[in-house]
């Protein structure tokens, strides 16, 4: 089966470079039976692909190994969820991934817009299958996923227990939806540069997409920020980590389009500004995925020297000076069709909220390269640390959360200063109040970064309540309806305007959640033994006792060995018990001795969060084998040729020992403020994008009347 | 005013602005920065009192826990010479001997002492097979 699956990614390959060479001989030529062959094409790649997969993940059920990355990445003790996820673990099945992911979207947009943009979509449709046609020759020149091994091993490696997280699992699928989504806005940008229609039409067309592939990107971020925190065993949710970062990048400039893209279809301006954007995003995702392969900067993530690093900057580089050319040559068709009226309009608003999250970008990206940069400049590989970063983003997000309070309450064009004022004066009140309040009950007063973000996120929320009390009512006032009804109605009928409030304030309650556990949190690394207690946060913690259990982790990743603790914490009448524990996963190095090996491999630490709305209280435990050491290396001199049977039994009895005869652990507690608001604030983003990206009745008609409309245009200018 | 000399001050402005925050992205990022170097560079020619990054990897039998202050010595990727680094904080999961670590401290005497927390291990690419080959 191995065969077929090469096979399906061959002719898929030379079905991509079919697809493009049809669609821009169909462009070329009038020909539309081409252009209509091309996008078939890529509906045969989808279908390949998808084929591809399937066979690769029925070898992962399977376990067969005789796969290499089957038997790199899995094993028959493997949990099946994670057999399952087992294939973006590895740098070939994340390729494969890609091309899926890639060659669905396109199916699906191409589906789409079959009937619109009968100009753009040929070249469109070329460049995607440009981009899918670089991952399928990746795999199929270099990176293999379907590589046999001559001599299968009898067990498989087993998937790397770092990973074995539900919230890893899906992350990078949703990582790699957004960066492949912006691959849709960025096709058509091209295609409209290239035939010179650089109206709004492609917006149109791939506004949905844009925001499907932020909305992804945006979930698979807080995904892995959310990984971090319950699975790491560090605390942290963001780390200015070069692969993190590289995964915001495409996100804000991503933002940034998505605000700016407003502009040019209301009033014909930031035209080159709009497709720099979507060229910028749709590079940074392709850096993003090349980050995290290359190896180049050091990172927790950087999976070592990839064979694959020269490929990606030669297409990177191909897409930067083939793109930047094209824009600098279609510059005469792409001026603005109004200037800025004022200052205080949205559209001005707008700009500044795109320059700001773009200087945001140009920081993280100076920060994340500063390595090379440095490098080249004087020749010394240095590097810029999480303060750094922290002490630039910090001013820059909070412009942008006072941003996304005014933008949407100020009109089009020219706002009136009075007019502002009467918008303003009541979210202002709200400001002044939360100010006083917390100056009054709370410390935050030593802290005035936070403070401040406190007080602008009290603003957005402020502003969006009041937009949607207003236009309820209005609606209310019109047409009668009782108040749910009329504010169910307004949110149905306008979704792309509420569904960006909800955003807006689902962001404002994220950064609510980062302020606070940034500022206020408060770290204990203590090291005690069983019965002792120590105060960390506002906590008073108990070591109760040590635990062991040998198969069965409490997460259920399949570890075999587990040594953990009991903790109790108390503050006031409250009283939790917490278990954290730090699984064992054998090692394949005989060296280690047939005991030892089960104690020798890697061991990834099982966090206890109690999650609460007011405060996290987070404990991660660092079990002292030191002390079975003695008892692991008499075991491995008597037993090791023992029956398994045998072994396991010796083995029983050394876990056992731990429990009995504990010796003294480290903890790390962590007691964190108000940090489940940034999963809360995320959600809240989740819905809001949801909604805006929900198609609504009338816009629905409103598309079908105007295809008549159009079609009844080209009659009439026939006759 | 007239509106062409508003717009080219509003340009001015924004231009202004954007050099000067291009100019404070390049300072703070010098100044703030710490320089990455192999044992052997640091044995050559390090400066007291200022810190650096520490590459390498972890020499094989030479990890030692006192308590929380976990001892070991780091050696050139490609070589022999080796520092002793004294570290506290939290020792990511993939640590290991032979693996390669970066961490962040200063040379005080001969011993390289870590700030807290900076430990970063890499991940081997295809970690089991790493360890079948040592």
């Amino acid at each position: 089966m191995a065969g077929v699956g090469s096979a399906c990614l061959l002719v898929g390959l030379l079905t991509a470079a079919y697809a493009a060479g049809a669609s821009l001989y169909g462009a070329r030529s009038s020909s539309r039976a081409a252009v209509v062959s091309g996008r078939r094409a890529i509906y045969c790649l989808a279908a390949l692909l998808i084929g591809a997969t399937a066979i690769l993940q029925s070898a992962f059920l399977r376990s067969d190994f005789s796969y290499k990355l089957v038997a790199d990445g899995s094993s028959t003790d493997t949990p099946t969820f994670y057999k399952v996820t087992a294939m973006w673990a590895t740098q070939d099945g994340s390729l494969l991934l890609w091309a899926l992911l890639m060659s669905i979207f396109s199916s699906a947009v191409l589906f789409l817009t079959r009937r619109s943009l009968r100009d753009i979509a040929p070249y469109a449709t070329a460049v995607l299958a440009v981009v899918a046609g670089f991952f399928l020759m990746l795999m199929v020149g270099w990176e293999n996923p379907f590589t046999t091994l001559a001599n299968p091993p009898v067990e498989g490696a087993g998937l790397n227990p770092l990973l074995r997280h539900p919230a890893m699992m899906i992350h990078p699928p949703m990582l790699y939806t957004g960066y492949v989504g912006f691959s849709i806005p960025f096709a058509f940008a091209i295609g409209a540069l290239i035939t010179r229609h650089t109206g709004a039409d492609w917006i149109r067309a791939t506004r949905r997409f844009a925001l499907v592939a932020w909305m992804f990107l945006g979930t698979g971020i807080m995904l892995g920020a959310l990984w971090s925190y319950a699975e790491l065993g560090w605390g942290g949710y963001w780390a200015w980590d070069p692969v993190e970062n590289a995964s915001l990048m495409p996100w804000l400039t991503g933002t940034a389009f998505i605000h700016s893209i407003m502009v040019q279809e209301k009033r014909g301006m930031l035209k080159v500004w709009n497709v720099s954007l979507v060229i910028a995003t749709f590079v940074l995702a392709l850096l993003g995925t090349f980050l995290v392969r290359s190896g180049i900067l050091d990172s927790i993530h950087a999976f070592g020297a990839s064979t694959i690093g020269t490929q990606f900057l030669t297409f990177i580089g191909i897409v930067i000076v083939g793109s930047t050319a094209l824009v600098i040559s279609r510059l005469d068709s792409l001026r603005s069709k109004a200037r800025l009226d004022s200052l205080l309009s949205r559209e001005a608003f707008f700009l500044a909220n795109n320059l700001v999250l773009v200087g945001l970008c140009v920081v993280i990206f100076w920060g994340t390269f500063f390595p090379l940069i440095s490098e080249a400049l004087n020749g010394q590989e240095a590097s810029v640390g999480p303060p750094w970063f922290n002490r630039l983003a910090t001013p820059l997000a909070l412009v942008l959360v006072a941003l996304a309070a005014i933008g949407p309450a100020v009109p089009w064009r020219r706002a009136s200063r009075v007019g502002a004022l009467r918008v303003f004066k009541l979210p202002l009140a709200v400001l002044a109040l939360t100010l006083a309040t917390l100056l009054a009950l709370t410390n935050s007063a030593e802290r005035p970064a936070a403070l401040l973000m406190f007080c602008l996120v009290a603003l957005v929320l402020a502003v969006v309540v009041q937009e949607l009390v207003r236009g309820t009512l209005a609606r209310r006032t019109i047409t009668g309806d009782p108040l749910p009804r009329a504010l169910a109605q307004l949110v149905a009928r306008n979704r792309r305007r509420y569904g960006g409030y909800l955003v807006h304030a689902g962001i404002a309650v994220l950064f609510l959640g980062v302020a606070a556990s940034s500022a206020f949190q408060e770290q204990r690394d203590v090291r005690v033994s069983p019965g002792d207690t120590f105060e960390a946060g506002g906590y008073r913690i108990t070591y109760e006792r040590a635990t062991a259990s040998l198969g069965g982790d409490r997460a259920g990743t399949g570890a075999p060995i587990s040594f953990g603790a009991v903790l109790t914490a108390r503050r006031g009448d409250e009283r939790y018990t917490l278990h954290p524990s730090r699984n064992f996963y054998p090692s394949r190095d005989a060296s280690n001795g047939a005991i030892g090996r089960f104690f020798e491999g890697e061991a990834t630490s099982e966090v206890d969060v109690r999650w609460g709305l007011r405060r996290d209280l987070w404990a991660a435990v660092r079990p002292d084998i030191g002390a079975l050491e003695p008892a692991i290396r008499e075991a491995d001199a008597k037993f090791s040729k023992s029956a398994d049977d045998v072994q396991a039994i010796v083995i029983a009895a050394i876990v056992d020992r731990y429990r009995t005869n504990s010796p003294p652990a480290n903890f790390r507690v962590i007691d964190s403020p108000l940090v489940s608001w940034i999963w809360i604030g995320g959600a809240i983003v989740l819905l809001g994008a949801l909604i805006a990206i929900w198609p609504s009745p009338e816009t629905r008609l409103r598309r079908v009347t105007s295809i008549y409309a159009a079609r009844l245009g080209k009659e009439l200018s026939r006759a | 005013m007239d509106p062409q000399r508003k717009r080219k001050l509003r340009l001015f402005v924004a231009l202004s602005a954007a050099v000067l925050l291009a100019g404070a992205l390049i300072y703070t990022s010098f100044s703030a920065s710490t320089q990455a170097s192999t044992p052997s560079d640091l044995l050559a020619s390090a400066e007291p009192g200022r810190s650096y990054e520490l590459t390498g990897k972890v020499v094989n039998d030479s990890v030692d826990k006192d308590g929380e202050r976990l001892t070991f010595r780091i050696r050139d990727r490609e070589g022999s010479a080796s520092v002793p680094v004294a570290y506290e904080g939290v020792v990511p999961d993939p640590f290991r001997e032979g693996r390669e670590v970066i961490v962040s401290g200063e040379l005080k005497g001969r011993t390289f002492v870590a700030e807290r927390d900076s430990l970063i291990t890499k991940c081997p690419s295809k970690f089991t097979k790493d360890e079948q080959s040592t």
